[in-house]
């Protein structure tokens, strides 16, 4: 699965996918979707104010991959703080997680989003396969929704090292984490060719 | 003639110690922002998040990826706790890993 950004004239960029390749974009920024929730206002407020002053979550998430997604702010994950110090990391971290993660979740929802979208609106070519045209800001919510779709699947692979990453190209075909590792190695194929053409 | 001098050196003192107040609820202890190391995301993507948000050059944009590759993490900003703030919150948003601290070294 070759996939691979080029830039268009003008700005923007396009690949060619095929229906297979569509469906597994579209099915794993629906999962992400689906992990991330909906925002506050679909959460049954007519007050559209509520969702402006609506707090945000103040614990971390207990999910592995929100917790990658909406780190803690205030942590020093090579320090050992002291007890006193530790507490307050807490609550700092805790109260930048009320600020911020509502708008930081939005924000993803709406990446998320936008790559569905413009996976539903390709039309097939007919040969099973169709290009995907995105401009200059589609390709920057791509960007950022492959990043995260990648982010959420490092996380279930459980890779958390530089050696993880290289012990995965050496998975044997039989391995269940295969076509997972298989999806993820051709995400970033994808990421790195779209990076570049949008490289200032 | 004693007399005349002696209110001077009161007056300096008063002005020392008016500093010091005025220097207690402001202590000039910057934040910085800390992007630490992960295998996920791609040293490009890291590189353009630094340009794009920060509007770095490409080489210092480099030489800061490759801090945070090598060394693990790399201080990318530095100012108040408010603008630490903005920035930590943006890097989550491109799906970098940010911490802030204040600057105690």
């Amino acid at each position: 699965m070759p996939g691979t950004f080029e830039p268009l004239p003008g700005g923007g960029a396009a690949v060619a996918l095929d229906d297979v390749e569509i469906s597994i974009i579209r099915s794993l920024a629906v999962q992400l979707l689906e992990l991330i929730g909906p925002g506050p206002a679909e959460d049954a407020s007519d007050d559209p104010l509520a969702e402006l002053f609506a707090d945000g979550p103040s614990e971390p998430p207990s999910d592995p991959v929100l917790k990658r997604l909406f780190p803690d702010a205030y942590s020093d994950p090579e320090g050992t703080p002291q007890a006193e110090q530790a507490e307050e990391q807490r609550a700092y971290s805790s109260e930048f997680r009320r600020y911020t993660e509502n708008d930081l979740r939005t924000g993803k929802r709406e990446n998320a989003l936008a790559v569905v979208r413009s996976l539903d609106a390709l039309h097939s070519g007919g040969d099973g396969g169709a290009v995907l045209k995105l401009s200059t800001a589609e390709s920057q919510q791509w960007l950022g929704a492959l990043n995260d779709l990648r982010l959420a699947i490092g996380s279930r692979l459980d890779i958390t090292d530089e050696e993880d990453t290289d012990l995965l190209y050496r998975l044997p075909d039989e391995d269940p984490r295969k076509p997972m590792v298989m999806a993820y190695l051709w995400l970033g194929g994808l990421q790195e060719t779209l990076v570049t053409t949008l490289m200032p | 003639m004693g007399r005349v001098t002696s209110p001077a050196p009161v007056e300096i003192e008063r002005t020392e110690s008016a500093e010091e107040v005025f220097a207690v609820p402001e202590p000039d202890v910057p934040w910085v922002t800390i992007v630490h190391n992960d295998p996920v995301n791609l040293m490009s993507y890291v590189t353009y998040v630094f340009q794009t948000y920060f509007g770095y050059s490409k080489d210092k944009a480099t030489k800061l990826m490759l801090d945070v590759h090598h060394k693990g993490r790399a201080v990318v900003s530095s100012g108040s706790r408010e603008e630490m703030e903005r920035d930590v919150q943006a890097m989550h948003g491109y799906g970098l890993w940010a911490t802030l601290q204040q600057d105690r070294k």
